[in-house]
């Protein structure tokens, strides 16, 4: 769960984020906006990357200006450009790479990587270079990076807007059977059927909080 | 292209008995096999050291293909050395120097076309252990081999994306109208790069 209580970003001279105030407690939830709305340094605020000029905003009951780090071990992110994420040479190592800092053994690391890049289609390529990967490949390993961690809540930061039709329906058919709670900002809107909740900022605000249909009914007038 | 991904993505998967061989007995099997060939003084002696070299890569079944692509990139180094060595010392002299660096290529090489990049940095990792009594961080040491390596490739795409750029804009040379766009787009990927890394928790 997450909670944002009189939250304000400003960066620079800009207010990227005014006054915003939500507890996101559903299990599927979407941001929507215009570009430049704030809608990328709103999903940063939810796991410590960006914090807040004023106001506080509290994952999983702990304080993001007070436990960054801490909070973003159990906040998975999925950034845009999946070439951004991936570090190792290998799909098998960069999977392997998220799990380094908890001292597994060498057998049970073999086993969540495994497992995970099964899951998700990708254990042909193992052992591939991992920049010779397609976008949605790519995009797909950078899921596995950060699902193998077995977060409780992920972020996805328009996960599919480098990628063609094909590999978007993955990601959205992916995204449905994610046990976690997940956030997805995203211009992708079919991307959002089903969701429980999505937020529509406009400018910084929170310009509709409601049902899929009837926030981006909101949005879709806003951007006529 | 082609340098850029074969430094990135040099492995190549097997079981052969070289693949299984712990890393640090790979790494001072080459610093042994590099000293030999230093102290081969004989044409013969070079000879069988080639043949040993050609058994090694017959046994870990890397195949032909890979095998070149290793020592492709030294092959005009190679040639002029042997030129400037025949003038300089005399044709026996200029075989064995050759050879005798073609070889120390190959051998490195065959250690990094069966040894996965995370093993190798685990391994530099341990090695490194004890120079943390000196302010070394062996895991960030081994991070930043890594993330040097992955960023080769990056940098060649970001390249290639800025070249294509400049040609649709009919500029066919330009040295600014490259090297701007290419320092900006590399800055952008650096700040995304450690956004996440601190993103897959390690940012401390």
């Amino acid at each position: 769960m997450i909670d944002l209580a009189d939250v304000h970003v400003r960066l620079g001279q800009r207010d990227v984020l005014r006054g915003i105030t939500a507890t996101l407690a559903e299990r599927r939830i979407g941001v929507a906006g215009a570009n430049g709305s704030g809608k990328s340094t709103l999903a940063r605020l939810f796991n410590g990357l960006a914090l807040p000029s004023s106001g506080t905003v509290t994952v999983l009951g702990e304080d993001t200006r007070r436990h960054a780090a801490r909070i973003r071990r159990r906040v998975g992110f999925l950034f845009t450009d999946p070439d951004a994420q991936i570090v190792m040479p290998t799909v098998a190592e960069d999977v392997a790479f998220s799990l380094r800092r908890h001292k597994l053994p060498a057998a049970e690391v073999t086993r969540r990587v495994s497992a995970v890049l099964a899951r998700y289609g990708l254990d042909g390529h193992a052992d591939h270079p991992a920049h010779q990967l397609s976008g949605g490949q790519k995009q797909l390993l950078a899921l596995c990076s950060v699902l193998v961690l077995e977060p409780e809540i992920l972020i996805m930061d328009e996960p599919t807007t480098l990628l063609d039709l094909r590999h978007s329906r993955l990601v959205a058919e992916v995204l449905r059977e994610l046990p976690m709670q997940v956030i997805v900002v995203t211009h992708d809107l079919p991307l959002l059927d089903g969701f429980d909740r999505v937020l529509v900022l406009d400018e910084g605000r929170i310009v509709a909080d409601a049902t899929p249909e009837s926030a981006l009914g909101h949005y879709r007038k806003l951007m006529a | 292209m082609s340098g850029a991904t074969g430094l990135a993505g040099i492995y190549v998967p097997g079981s052969s008995p070289l693949h299984r061989l712990p890393v640090g007995v790979k790494l001072l099997g080459l610093a042994v096999c590099c000293t030999v060939l230093v102290l081969l003084r004989s044409p013969w002696a070079m000879g069988a050291a080639a043949l040993v070299t050609a058994g090694l890569y017959a046994l870990s079944g890397v195949g032909a293909a890979a095998a070149w692509a290793q020592i492709r990139p030294v092959r005009w180094f190679a040639v002029a050395l042997f030129a400037v060595q025949w003038v300089m010392a005399g044709l026996p002299t200029a075989a064995m120097l050759t050879s005798r660096l073609v070889l120390a290529v190959a051998l490195a090489a065959l250690v990094t076309l069966t040894t996965r990049t995370s093993a190798m940095l685990a391994t530099l990792e341990r090695g490194l252990r004890p120079a943390r009594r000196l302010g070394v961080d062996p895991f960030r040491l081994s991070l930043l081999l890594s993330l040097t390596i992955r960023t080769v490739p990056v940098m060649a795409g970001l390249a290639v994306r800025v070249r294509e750029a400049q040609r649709a804009r009919g500029v066919e040379w330009s040295l600014r109208a490259f090297a701007v766009p290419l320092v900006v787009s590399a800055l952008r990927h650096a700040d995304a790069l450690g956004e996440a890394l601190s993103a897959r928790g390690l940012d401390d």
